[in-house]
This record gives C-alpha cells, structure tokens and sequence, in this order.
C-alpha cells in the first residue's frame, strides 16, 4: 500500500462528481472489478462457551464488493462470527479465508481489515484527523500524505469543518463517521461493521445509513455489517443472512428474504407475521386455512398441528355481514391501515389495507378475511 | 467436545482441527507478579522465623493485648459507621443534585491522604482543649479516623454510584410514592452493597493499623501497644506485628468473601476497593 | 435530609402546591426564589462541610496560626518560621523531599505493571487474581508504622536473615554501603505500603482504558508497543501523574515507619514534627512544630493543585 497508490485512489475519491453520476447500485460490481475486491469466505466456524454454542458451523461466502448483513437477536453468535473475522477472537473450530487463502493463523493487526466498533472507540487524545490518519502512520505514511489523507475522508464523510476537534466534542453520529473514515482511511481489503448506528438516535442512523451504503458502494469494499435492526439489514445490504441460536437460518437477497422465507423464524424476525390455526392436507403437499386449500411452501412439517404465516399484505378483508371476524382496532400508518381482526377460533390478525378502504372498518364491523390462492408458508404449531 | 468432534467429522468428511489460542497470561506478567510476591512475602516468612511459633501464644497472654485490640475494634466499628453514615447520603446527594460539585469534593477528599497526620493531631489537641471530655475520650480518635478514611471510604462510593443509573432510579422510585428515606434504605443501598464492603473493608484497615495519631494522642490501640510491649521481648514484637497483619487480613478476607457470594447471587460486581468493577454479561 | 423547595424531582415535596402557594410565590421577587432554591440546594451538603471544617479545615488553622504565635506571650512573631526554614529542619525538608519523590516513583512504576498484569488477566483465574491482589493492597496500604519496621529490621536488618542469605552467597550488603536505618533503607521499607496504595488507585484508571481503543488501533495496524506509545499511554499518563503525586504526599506525610527505624537519627520533617509533640523542647521554640506543620501542608497544596490540575485533564478523556 505505496504512497503513490494512496495518491491515485485520493484522486479517484476527489472526483465524487464524476463516480456519482453512474450512480446508483450499478456502480457495485463495476467498482469491484476495477479495484480486483476481496472475497470473504467463512467455513464451519464453531465457537464453543462451556456449554453454550455460540457458533454452530456457520458458513458464508461473501462476494467481492458485496455488503452482506448478518441480522439477528441478540445472543445468536452474529458479533462472534464478526470478531473472529476481525481476529478479535479465535474460533474453536473453522478457518476464515481471505480471497481463497486461510488467515486464522494472521494477527489482527495484520489483516488489512477496518472495523468500525458499536461506539466509544475512537481515541480520546486525539483529534478526528489524528484519529482518521492513525492507520495511515501504522503504515508508515509520511506525514503531510498522511494529513492529506485524512482530510479527505473526514470531507467525503461531511466532517472537514470538524478535522481539530476531539472524540468529547462530537456528537454520537459525528464520531462514528470519524470512525468510518478511520476504518476506511487504510482501504482496507475488508470493511467491518459491529452495529455501528445501535447506540445512535433514529434521525442520525437513517442518515448514516444512507451515507455508509453510499460510500461503501463507491469505494467497492468487501463488507459484512452486523445488526440486530432489520430495517437497516434490509435497506443497506445486497444479501442478508439470518441467525439463531449460532446457526445462517437463510442468507438471500432483502426481497426474497421477506417473500419467500425459509424459516419459521426467518418469516417472523423480518417483517410482520401473521399466524393462522391450519390444517395439513394431501401428505403435506397442501393446507387449509380460513376455510380455503392451498398449496403448502417446501421445507414445511409433514404433518402434525401446524400454522399457516402469511403477511398483513397477503390478506384480504372486506365488510361481510356473515363475515368470520370482527374488526378489533385499526393503526394507521400512512398510505396503508393495518386492521386488527379477531376471528371465529379467537386467533388474531393483522390485515394491511388502504387508508381508504379501512375507513368503512370501524372497530366492531363485521368481515371477512380471505387468503389469495398462492403457497402458503407453514410451520409447526406453537404453543403460546 | 467429543461429541461435536464427531459431528463435524461425520459431516465434512475431514478431522477438524482444533484452532490454537493464546494464553490469558503472557510471561512477563508473570514475572512481574512473582517479584512482587517475593518481595512482600519474604520479610513476612522472616519475621516467622525469628519469632517462632511459640512468641505468638506469648503474645496473646501479654498484659494489654485484649483490651488494646478491643479499644481498636470499638474505633474501627465507630469509624466505619460514622463513615458510611456521612459519605453515603453525601455521595448521593451530589450525584443527584450538585453534579458541578463533584471534581471538589473529589478533591476536598483527597486532602487528608497527603495532610501529614502528625500535624492534623496538633491541630486537634489544640482546639479541644476546650473540651477536656472530649480530649479524654478515645472516640475522639475515631472522629478523626473518618477524615482520614475519607478518601478511600469516598472513592469505593463514588465509583459505585458511578456505576448505577442513579438519577434514573432514584425518580423511578419516587414516580412509585418512595420518600427519601425508602429510596435510600431500599432501593440505593442494596445496590451499593459492593461498594459499601470495599469503603467499609478500607476503613477497618486503616483504623486496625493507625498508630501515629493515636500515640500522640495518648491512646493504647493495638498499634500503639505492640509499640509500648516492645520492651519486653523483640521476638514477642514481631510476633505481635505479624498478628496485627494476619488479624487485618482475616477480618478484610471475611468482610470481602461475605460481599463477594452476596453480590454473585444478586449479579453484582466483583469487590475492588477504589471502584465496583462492572457486572460481567454475556455478550453476543 | 434536606428538602428543596421546589424541584420537580425532590422526593417527598409536596405534588400540588395549590392555588395558595403559587399567590404567595407570585409575590416574591424571582432573584429571591432563586437564591432561597439555590440555598436548600447546597443545604444537603450541610452535615458533610460541618464534619470537614471541625475535623480538618479548624485543626490546620490552628496549626497555620500557631505557626506564627510566641508560644509563650501569644504575640506574632516570624521566629518560628524563621527557625523552621534553616539549619537542621531545612537538612530535614530537604531529606524529606528527596525521600518522598524517589519513594514515590519507583513505587509509581512497580504499581503500574503489577495493576496492568492483574487488570488484563482473563477467566476465572484472572478474577481471583485479582481479587487476592486488592485485597491485600488493601492490607498492605495501611501496614506500616512499627510493625512494618519490624518486619523489615528482621530480614534486612544488619542481622537480619535476607541479609545473612545474601551474605552466604557473597554479597554483604552493609559492607556495600546499603543501611535499612538510612534514606535508601527507608525508601525500600516505604514501598511495602506505596506499591499497594498505587495499584489500588491505577486500577480504576486501567479499567477506563476501553477495550474498544485497543482493538480499533489493532485493527488498523497497531501492535502493543504502539497502543501504549499512541493511544494507552497518553490517555493514561495524567492518571499515572496524579497517583505518583498522590504517593509523594503519601511518602512526605509518614511518620511512624520513619521513626520507627531511624529513630530522629536521620533528619526527617515529620519526625521533627513528632517530637515537639512528645515534649523535645527547647525553651522558646514551642511552636516551630506548628510551622513546620504549615511548611509540609504548604508543600502539599503546590502538590495537590497539579494533581487536581491533571484529574481534570484524565476526567476529559476517561469519561
């Protein structure tokens, strides 16, 4: 990582102009490729605590120029997997390969990778710019290059008017983009982000959010986000791989996550799911709910007590006289109500519809509810 | 692990290797600690052997050996009570309301570490001569133990307070209808019980083993009279030495044993007698 | 305890004043309200200033004012000072000093390495480590006094037993110069209590140091040596500055160890200070004590205020 090479790329970056005019998502892969992206592979890691398994041989392959977004509860082993890339911590079983080649063995300082933490991490005695351009000295980047260098990251992140200032002088949004523009100041192989925008306040991580995709879309960087928020994995990342419990439930791109979960638990962690008493049909092949059959989606229990979980946007509702629910309550929420409705057997639901439309359904009317005709989700039946 | 061992085998074809990882203590450390060890045990092992056991059983029997013991426990009992029962409401009256406050009591309580005791006990002979009752009571000495154990007592409080949400509980307990006293008794206390050990573990410690103000002052503590008893028999001195050591240490052990189980089963932090270290989680 | 009158937050106060209060209130002027408010505010620290102004702030008064008292007439007089500032109580601040600063930062290193090494074990082991190490910090910090001379004059005594082994093996140490009953002696004797007192007041200061820091300069390429040269170190070298000052006024301040060993055959501050307590009088000079008291706390402020000076500096960063 010459000097020279850190000019070129200074250059490319000052031309923001120029890259932000192809714009959008297409600059991913054209990036990537002109810059030769890393790819990140994580094979069988199992992290073992007593005997709790807080990695279960969890497996990834991240593309070069990929963001991926591991989601999750807190607990299922998504900030290990994390670390362990990092070099944080060691894995009991597995390796991390790096382009094709095994860095288990390669201390953290040696990895070529930026992290950026959940808070508190940039170094209290120095300024922002002194914090950006620490990477810069651990290289042995000369100084003024090294200033240079920094100055233009603490711009490319908004905050050049704030390059003397110290870590307790900056807001919590502030400091963690002087935390992206350290991590981002040695150009790393690997970006790695450890929750970054938890510990921040909603209006600041949505505009964060926005600029960490941005920029990482930019500069064409390997990167593997950890959250618990699944808005932000959704929006951010060009795949997204659910755990639990130590253990990928489904890793896909954001739209087929939410449409066609593999999981019961994938299909309740992301996104708002309804549960429908159900029964099985035709060997497992098909499922009546509401009083309809339909086809039952692949990978679902056979047989047994089951539910059906369907979206409040895949359900229908309209005022019926001898309708099978009633309508308990109704959340507006912009251009589309959820209605709450209780049916015949006591379980509730929640029903998306227009504003419009949810205007006639004052709580206490009668409806029914109705499911379209595609497959159906279903899982074993819960007992809550 | 074997079973895990077998699963991976089963599934991947291959032996897993377990990964290598580095050890908690790398060597120098050890060293440094074992120097350390050295150091402050030697001259202990020493005085045992000049001693001998048999000097211990003398000492015991000495004349003055009960009562002087005795005047210390009562000081160090006095003192830890009238410590706690200042520097706690105080503590948590600046934390609450006089925030700004804080760096100058910080200050304030680190005064009566530096200020030589030798010239605080002038001070205090002379101004109560006044009050000759007072002059001839030894708990004259324990009143001016507080503002010695100040600032240890002060510190082991303040980090503990540091480490709980004070203003959020303390509201949360007055939204429920607690006065001041409950909150306090019921719901500050309780979660201050590692600090108070540490502020109450240091205080003891200090009064067990005071000795120049309470010789100029004229009072036989139990430091003072393995002094005065060093007439009789150098061996029986040391050997007495070596007891108010052993004594401190078993009553800080118990005191510290005692608030670490409680504060185990109740989640709390380990006993560290500046701060209250912060309760371990699990992370994720 | 105290009340405040009107916070929203004070436990106990009245909910709803009333329509009444809220007349008689219109009536007083705000600057009023505002000071009475501000008054009830300070009034909880009440108990605590009354104990520090009787127990520490009175007594030093006392000893800065006889400081410059004729012990017998009363009168004012620079005599004592006069006394106090020349000959063999000048030798004794002198010796003093110099005891107190090397007793203080060899302690200061010591302290430093042995809190780091505890402070960064892991495990359970690691806690029990540390636990036994404070705990006898914490006995050790307050061992001193004749006890500890002791202790000290049977091992490296001039017969004591470290000091046979070492001459076994060849190595006399008297014959070296070394003495326990002289300054170096008492400087290796005062660490027995300052090396604890140092960890126990690092410690907290280590334990400020987040863990975040070390991995950020680690993840961008940082080894250990320049963690602690970058990052580590100058965080934590306000700290270390104020525990070694701490130690100083510490060393400067013992009495008993001090005059348990040497007996007034070294001159010392504190132990001149002693014995005018005892009654080692010469006629006349009753209260050059006292201004030897004033010279030590007058030592100890200029101390104090650079250690106040560089808490503020640590409290910045450390958060």
């Amino acid at each position: 990582m010459g000097a020279n090479e850190i000019a070129a790329n200074a250059a490319g970056v000052d031309n923001p102009e120029a890259s932000e005019a192809a714009a959008g998502v297409a600059v991913t892969s054209e990036a990537a490729g002109a810059r030769g992206g890393t790819s990140v592979s994580l094979r069988n890691l199992t992290r073992v605590f007593g005997a709790t398994r807080a990695l279960d041989e969890m497996s990834l392959e991240i593309a070069p120029g990929e963001l991926v977004a591991l989601l999750g509860p807190s607990g299922c082993g998504k900030t290990t997997a994390l670390r362990i890339v990092a070099g944080f911590e060691y894995a009991d079983f597995g390796a991390v390969l790096i382009d094709g080649k095994d860095i288990s063995g390669v201390p953290a300082a040696k990895r070529d990778m930026g992290m950026v933490f959940q808070s508190y991490s940039l170094f209290p005695n120095m300024s922002a710019q002194e914090n950006v351009a620490f990477g810069l000295r651990m290289r042995k980047v000369g100084g003024a290059t090294r200033r240079k260098r920094a100055a233009e990251l603490l711009d490319m992140v908004g905050l050049a008017a704030q390059a003397g200032q110290f870590p307790h002088q900056l807001s919590g949004g502030q400091q963690q983009r002087v935390a992206l523009a350290r991590a981002l100041a040695i150009e790393p192989r690997v970006l790695l982000l450890d929750e970054p925008l938890s510990a921040l306040d909603a209006k600041v991580r949505l505009q964060l959010r926005e600029q960490i995709r941005t920029l990482q879309q930019r500069l064409g960087t390997t990167t593997l986000f950890v959250t618990h928020d699944q808005e932000e994995a959704l929006s951010m990342a060009d795949r997204v791989g659910v755990m639990r419990a130590g253990r990928l439930e489904q890793v896909a791109e954001p739209a087929e996550l939410y449409s066609r979960p593999a999981t019961a638990f994938v299909a309740e962690f992301v996104g708002t799911m309804n549960r429908l008493p159900a029964e099985l049909g035709g060997g497992g092949t098909a499922v009546t709910v509401l009083g309809v059959t339909v086809p039952a989606q692949e990978g679902g229990p056979s047989s047994g007590p089951v539910d059906a979980l369907v979206r409040p946007e895949n359900l229908a509702v309209a005022a019926a006289e001898d309708g099978n629910g009633i309508v308990t309550g109704r959340t507006f929420l912009g251009a589309v109500t959820r209605v709450a409705v209780r049916l015949s057997g006591d379980t509730e639901v929640a029903v998306d519809v227009s504003s419009a439309a949810a205007a006639a359904m004052a709580p206490g009317t009668a409806v029914q509810v109705s499911i379209p005709e595609g497959p159906v989700l279903v899982a074993a039946r819960t007992s809550d | 692990m074997a079973a895990l061992t077998r699963a991976i085998e089963s599934e991947a074809g291959t032996p897993p290797r377990p990964n290598r990882r580095p050890r908690s203590l790398p060597g120098w450390r050890w060293a440094i600690l074992l120097i350390t060890a050295v150091y402050f045990l030697l001259p202990l092992w020493g005085a045992l052997r000049f001693s001998g056991v048999s000097a211990f059983g003398a000492v015991i029997s000495e004349a003055g050996f009960g009562s002087s013991l005795w005047l210390s426990v009562r000081l160090a009992i006095v003192t830890t009570a009238i410590t706690l029962a200042l520097m706690v409401p105080t503590a948590v009256y600046v934390h609450l309301r006089l925030p700004q406050l804080r760096r100058v009591l910080d200050s304030i309580t680190i005064l009566p570490v530096v200020i030589p005791p030798v010239v605080l006990i002038i001070g205090v002979l002379q101004i109560t001569r006044v009050a000759p009752s007072l002059q001839s009571s030894p708990y004259l000495l324990a009143l001016e133990y507080v503002i010695l154990s100040m600032p240890f007592a002060y510190r082991s409080i303040d980090a503990g307070l540091r480490s709980l949400d004070l203003k959020t509980i303390t509201e949360a307990s007055n939204s429920l209808g607690a006065g001041w006293v409950s909150t306090l008794w019921r719901v500050i206390l309780p979660n201050l019980t590692t600090a108070l050990l540490s502020a109450t573990v240091l205080t003891v410690a200090l009064v067990l083993g005071e000795y120049t103000m309470a010789t100029l002052d004229l009072f036989q503590t139990f430091p003072v009279w393995i002094v005065v008893n060093d007439q009789v028999s150098a061996q029986v001195s040391v050997a007495a030495s070596l007891l108010a050591l052993f004594v401190t240490w078993l009553v800080l052990m118990l005191i510290t044993l005692v608030g670490v189980r409680n504060s185990r089963r109740r989640g709390g932090g380990e006993v560290t007698l500046f701060t209250a270290a912060a309760p371990q989680t699990i992370g994720n | 305890m105290p009340e405040s009158t009107n916070t929203v937050t004070a436990p106990g106060s009245r909910a709803d004043p009333g329509a009444g209060r809220i007349q008689s209130a219109g009536r007083r002027r705000p600057a009023a309200r505002a000071a009475v408010r501000a008054v009830a505010r300070y009034a909880g620290m009440l108990p605590f200033t009354v104990y520090v102004v009787l127990g520490l702030v009175i007594p030093m008064i006392a000893v800065a004012v006889g400081a410059f008292q004729d012990p017998d007439t009363g009168a004012w007089t620079l005599h004592n000072i006069d006394i106090a500032t020349h000959g063999v109580y000048l030798t004794g601040f002198r010796e003093s000093i110099i005891l107190s600063v090397v007793s203080a930062v060899l302690p200061a290193i010591f302290g430093l390495l042995i809190a780091y090494a505890i402070s960064t074990a892991r495990g359970r082991g690691g806690a029990l480590l540390r636990q036994v190490t404070i705990t006898a910090s914490g006995v050790f910090a307050n061992f001193g006094g004749v006890p500890l001379a002791f202790l000290f004059i049977t091992t490296l005594g001039s017969s004591g037993i470290e000091t046979q082994w070492l001459k076994d093996i060849g190595w006399d140490i008297y014959a070296g110069g070394f003495s326990l009953y002289s300054v170096t002696g008492i400087v290796v004797v005062y660490m027995y209590f300052q090396i604890p007192l140092m960890v126990l007041v690092i410690l907290p200061a280590l334990e400020g140091l987040k863990p975040a820091w070390r991995e950020a300069a680690e993840n961008l390429g940082a080894r250990s040596w320049s963690y602690w040269r970058y990052v580590g170190g100058p965080v934590l070298m306000p700290s270390v500055l104020g525990a070694t000052l701490l130690l100083f006024g510490f060393g400067l301040s013992a009495y008993a160890t001090a005059q348990a060993l040497t007996s007034g055959t070294i001159p010392l501050t504190s132990i001149q200070i002693g014995s005018f307590l005892s009654g080692n009088v010469i006629a006349g000079q009753g209260n050059v004590g006292k201004a030897l008291g004033l010279g030590m706390v007058v030592i100890i402020a200029v101390v104090m205020l650079f250690y106040i000076l560089l808490q503020r500096r640590a409290a910045k960063w450390l958060r």
